[in-house]
Formats: C-alpha cells, sequence, structure tokens
C-alpha cells in the first residue's frame, strides 16, 4: 500500500466513525447501553415498593425457575414459571410451524406467477406486515370474541346453540400470532423460492425423479436458507410477545413477555424482571447465531 | 403425459392455499374497518350504515390528545433518526470493509434484533434512574427511545439507495472543480433523496405504530394513540376504537404506497 493510499484509507476510517457517531451515541444512550444496565439489575435485590436495593444478590436468577419454600427454605422446581415458559416456547414454536404450513404454498404462489401480479401480491403481503400490530390484534379480538362476528354468525347458521369460548384461549394467541406474523414467514421464503431455476425441477421429471423425491432432493435444498430466515423471523417476535397475547390471551394465558411486564407492575420484582429479559435475550441470541451459521454455511448448491 | 404436463406453477392444493391466506389476511381488517360505520355499537350485529362514530372519535379530548402526541412523538423522531441514520449511510457505504464498520451494522440493526420487551425493560431500568436524579419527566424520554429504534428502518433504504447510486456522478463533479460539500450538497443530497424520504416514511410508521416501548418508557398521562387503544380495548369495545383504527391503517397505507412509490426501480 502506497503512502497515498494509506492516507486516504485512514481518512476514510475517520469520516466513518465521525458521520455513524450521532446514530451510535443514540443507541447506545437508548438501545444497546440499558441493556447492559439490565445486567446489572439482575443481580440486585428487589425494593419494597418496585425498584431495587443496591446489594448484590442471586435471588432473581434463582427464582426465575426454582422457588424457596416460605417456612423450611428448601428449593424446589417454580411450576407457575416454568408453565409460562412452556407455554411460550410451545405457542412459538407451533406458529412457526403453522406460519410454515401455509406460507410456503403461499411463497409458492406469488413466486410463480406472472410479473406484473407478482409484484402486487407481494404488496398485498407486505402492507399487513407494516400496518399497526395492535389494530391487526385488535380485529382478530372483535371477531372472536363471544360476542363477535364468528359466534355471532355460527349461531345464525345454527351450527352452534351456544356461542364458541375461543377469546382468552392459548388457541386464540396461536391464531393471532399465526396473523400477525405470517408475512414474516412469507417474505424470505419467497426470497428464496424466487432465486430458484424451475427448469431444475422439469429436468428432475425428466430423469424420472418421483414428486417427492423432487421436493426432498432439488425444491428443499435451494429453499432450505429461506426457511431458516422465515422460522427465525417469526420464533423470536413470537417468543417475546407482549400486545398479542395481552389481547387475546388475557391475563391468564400469560407469555413471559406479560409476566415480565408484571414484574414490574403488580409482581414488584424488578431483578426478577430484569434476570428473565435477559433470559430471552440469550434465548434470542442463540436462534440468531444458529441463523447465521446455517445461512454462511449453505452455498448456492447447498 | 401426466409427466410432461408438469408445472411448477401449478402444485396441487398451493392455489387455494395462498387465496385462502390473502382472504384469511385482509378479512379481518376489513371487518374492522366496516363496523366503523356501523349505525349501531356492537361490532357483530350490522344495524345499518353510519357515519357517527368519526365525530364522537373526534370529539373526545382525550383521542385528540393522545393522537397529538402520537404525531409529535413520530414527526421528531423521524426527523431526527433519518438525519443521523444519512449521516452513518454515508459513512459507511462506498469504502473498504473494516472491522469498525461490522461494529457499526450490528449497533445500528441491534434494535431489530433485540426482542422489544426487552428493550423496553432495559429503559424501563435506565430511564427511571436519570427521572429520578434530574426530576425531568417530559416527553424526552419517549423521543430518545423512539429516534433510536427507527435508525435502523431510516438507516437501511437509504444504504440501499447508496449502494445502488453510480459513483461516475460525483467524480464527474470533482472533475469540474466542484468542491466536496458542492458535490454533496448539488449532485450526492438530490440522488439520495428518494432513499431519505423512504427511510423517513418508514421511520415515522414504525414510531407510529409502537407500544410495547412506549407503554414502558412513558410516564404519567403520557398515553399515545397505541397505548390509549390498548386500554380502551381492555375495558370495553366500541365501535370508536374502529373509526380510530380505521383512520390509523388510512394513514399507513398512504404512507406505504408514498414508500413504495419513493423505491420502486425505474426501468
Amino acid at each position: 500500500m502506497s503512502a497515498g493510499e494509506e492516507k486516504t484509507a485512514r481518512g476514510e476510517t475517520r469520516s466513518m466513525w465521525l458521520l455513524s457517531s450521532p446514530a451510535l451515541i443514540i443507541l447506545i444512550f437508548a438501545a444497546a447501553g440499558p441493556l447492559l444496565i439490565m445486567l446489572v439489575y439482575s443481580f440486585l435485590a428487589p425494593g419494597k415498593y418496585g425498584n431495587v436495593v443496591w446489594e448484590f444478590s442471586t435471588d432473581a436468577w434463582v427464582s426465575t425457575v426454582l422457588t424457596r419454600d416460605i417456612f423450611d427454605g428448601t428449593l424446589s422446581l417454580a411450576d407457575a414459571h416454568l408453565k409460562i415458559f412452556w407455554r411460550s416456547v410451545k405457542l412459538s414454536l407451533i406458529t412457526t410451524f403453522f406460519t410454515f404450513l401455509v406460507g410456503f404454498p403461499t411463497a409458492w404462489f406469488i413466486a410463480t406467477r406472472q410479473e406484473r401480479s407478482r409484484a402486487a401480491l407481494l404488496f398485498l403481503i407486505t402492507i399487513p406486515f407494516w400496518t399497526n400490530l395492535l389494530i391487526r390484534t385488535f380485529a382478530i379480538n372483535q371477531i372472536i370474541r363471544t360476542e363477535g362476528m364468528l359466534n355471532t354468525f355460527l349461531l345464525w347458521l345454527g351450527v352452534i346453540d351456544e356461542p364458541l369460548i375461543l377469546l382468552y384461549t392459548d388457541f386464540a394467541v396461536f391464531i393471532g400470532m399465526t396473523y400477525v406474523y405470517l408475512p414474516l414467514m412469507v417474505l424470505p421464503l419467497f426470497a428464496a423460492i424466487d432465486r430458484f431455476d424451475m427448469r431444475l425441477i422439469e429436468a428432475a421429471y425428466d430423469l424420472y425423479a418421483s414428486r417427492w423425491q423432487v421436493l426432498r432432493k432439488v425444491i428443499l435444498p435451494i429453499v432450505k436458507p429461506g426457511i431458516i430466515a422465515g422460522s427465525i423471523l417469526v420464533f423470536i417476535p413470537s417468543l417475546g410477545a407482549y400486545v398479542t397475547p395481552r389481547i387475546l390471551g388475557g391475563g391468564r394465558n400469560m407469555m413471559i413477555g406479560n409476566f415480565i411486564e408484571m414484574q414490574f407492575g403488580p409482581g414488584r420484582n424488578w431483578p426478577l424482571g430484569a434476570a428473565l429479559s435477559v433470559l430471552l435475550l440469550v434465548i434470542v441470541a442463540a436462534a440468531l447465531i444458529v441463523y447465521t451459521r446455517a445461512a454462511t454455511k449453505e452455498g448456492p448448491h447447498g | 403425459m401426466a409427466r410432461r404436463d408438469f408445472s411448477a406453477a401449478r402444485l396441487p392444493g398451493f392455489a387455494t392455499i395462498a387465496i385462502t391466506v390473502f382472504v384469511a389476511l385482509y378479512a379481518p381488517i376489513l371487518m374492522l374497518v366496516a363496523y366503523s360505520f356501523n349505525a349501531g355499537d356492537s361490532i357483530a350485529i350490522w344495524e345499518g350504515f353510519s357515519l357517527k362514530w368519526y365525530p364522537v372519535a373526534w370529539n373526545n379530548a382525550e383521542v385528540r390528545e393522545v393522537t397529538l402526541r402520537s404525531l409529535t412523538i413520530a414527526a421528531t423522531a423521524s426527523v431526527l433518526s433519518t438525519t443521523v441514520a444519512t449521516m452513518a449511510a454515508l459513512g459507511t457505504t462506498r469504502r473498504r470493509q473494516t472491522r469498525g464498520q461490522t461494529f457499526i451494522y450490528l449497533l445500528i440493526n441491534q434494535p431489530l434484533m433485540v426482542p422489544e420487551i426487552v428493550t423496553a425493560v432495559a429503559l424501563l431500568i435506565f430511564f427511571a434512574s436519570i427521572k429520578v436524579a434530574t426530576g425531568y419527566q417530559g416527553l424526552g424520554y419517549l423521543i430518545a427511545a423512539h429516534t433510536a429504534f427507527c435508525i435502523p428502518f431510516a438507516y437501511l433504504p437509504i444504504r440501499a439507495r447508496l449502494e445502488g447510486m453510480d459513483l461516475t456522478l460525483e467524480i464527474a463533479a470533482g472533475d469540474l472543480y466542484a468542491s466536496s460539500w458542492q458535490t454533496f450538497r448539488h449532485v450526492t443530497l438530490p440522488l439520495l433523496a428518494p432513499g431519505i424520504g423512504a427511510g423517513m416514511m418508514l421511520a415515522f410508521v414504525t414510531s407510529l405504530d409502537d407500544v410495547v416501548i412506549t407503554l414502558f418508557v412513558k410516564s404519567a398521562g403520557q398515553d399515545t394513540l397505541p397505548t390509549y387503544m390498548l386500554a380502551q380495548i381492555r375495558r370495553s369495545v366500541s365501535a370508536e376504537v374502529n373509526a380510530i383504527s380505521t383512520l390509523l391503517l388510512l394513514l399507513t397505507v398512504l404512507l406505504l404506497t408514498a414508500f413504495f412509490l419513493l423505491t420502486r426501480k425505474r426501468d
């Protein structure tokens, strides 16, 4: 590298940091930095009326999964907490799987249309993704509530004699999350299928591959990065969902997000809330690492 | 014969599922919009067409107050985040890859990766101690938080635009003895404008829609439209909320259409 080149390189680096610094300062102040403070708070003791007392304690971390008996102080598994974790993971996995199940044919359908209608269909998928999540969840709430449209319609048809209790169940949360996160599955799947050369399928058929073989040996390997991306994009927000379980699950069918919020309200246990948040962040980070590994490992031919 | 007829576009059942998905995606929203025009109070029984819920919403002082607050925060946060994101995009594109650049990308995209509830908790904790220390309770916290999570939404379209831009025009300007500021002002910035506009739209929509972070950061009496609606939905449901939702949806769709027009590739 000549002296001149080295000078421009140094100048480039300096201007890069200089120009980025306002954005970085805001992000460190109001997004990334507070995460570290939250980690510190997870090792403190809860204050009597919320907030914390500045003394070191691992109680919050212990109580994420264990509970101490108030009489003899023995530790046992905290069933209530584990139940909420399990519900969150279970609902997120089911949601991810179901969005894939209906999202794959949808993405395939869009990718195999003519150029013009393809753009229009993609736009139709994108619009709900950008519209207010609260409103979309609220729309589902109105339809499935006891005195809502679905029940009114079914009663009118005479299919049922009494309204179905759908709202404030795990099923409602599943329906709601599938509804709001579906675009996040369809878009990356579409991107992957769109790159796929459809002539490969014809070639496989010409070589006497069965339908199943074509799916397994030709389509899946090439579409795999899209499947992974879509699954991660649906799984992560599902696991941290707050609005959907609050509006459709009610007070009893909490997910981790709602349980965390509770610690800052009536629960009055900020350290536990902080510890649970750190835990959620670790799970999400692990999922992202799995994703980047899988994404970088996949070459154009699997 | 069946083999010959095979077409990738016609896998059995795929079209049916896809069409069902499109219907299912829009039906609930359209129902919600339809019932904002219901003459009755019910959100299930149709009692005839009426526009009465719109004036009801408009005459509700609380609705006006929270809407104004939402728009103030969204406008401020989108202008701020777009400004700093434009600078960051200029600083990080069209140059050699370095380690520092990866770090900057990571930090800028961080709000997209961390679950909202986690950021919300972290901000609650951090801002609570600042509130105690300074006594300041104003909108500044909400604006700071919104600006931060809007940065990636503003940054990504601007960066995409910059990367697709033709460098030769700027080199030509330099050859014609334009100073680097003149080149930026009269060549780079006009070319970049659609990207900046698109980034600002996304930032605005993102800020306007936020529920979780706002809920945790806001001080008493600082409800925004979404947090107000969340509280309303919990209490009782009347078609008034449908009317507010419809207006908010309309605004979002208008902004998104502007975004797509700005980013559309020209042939």
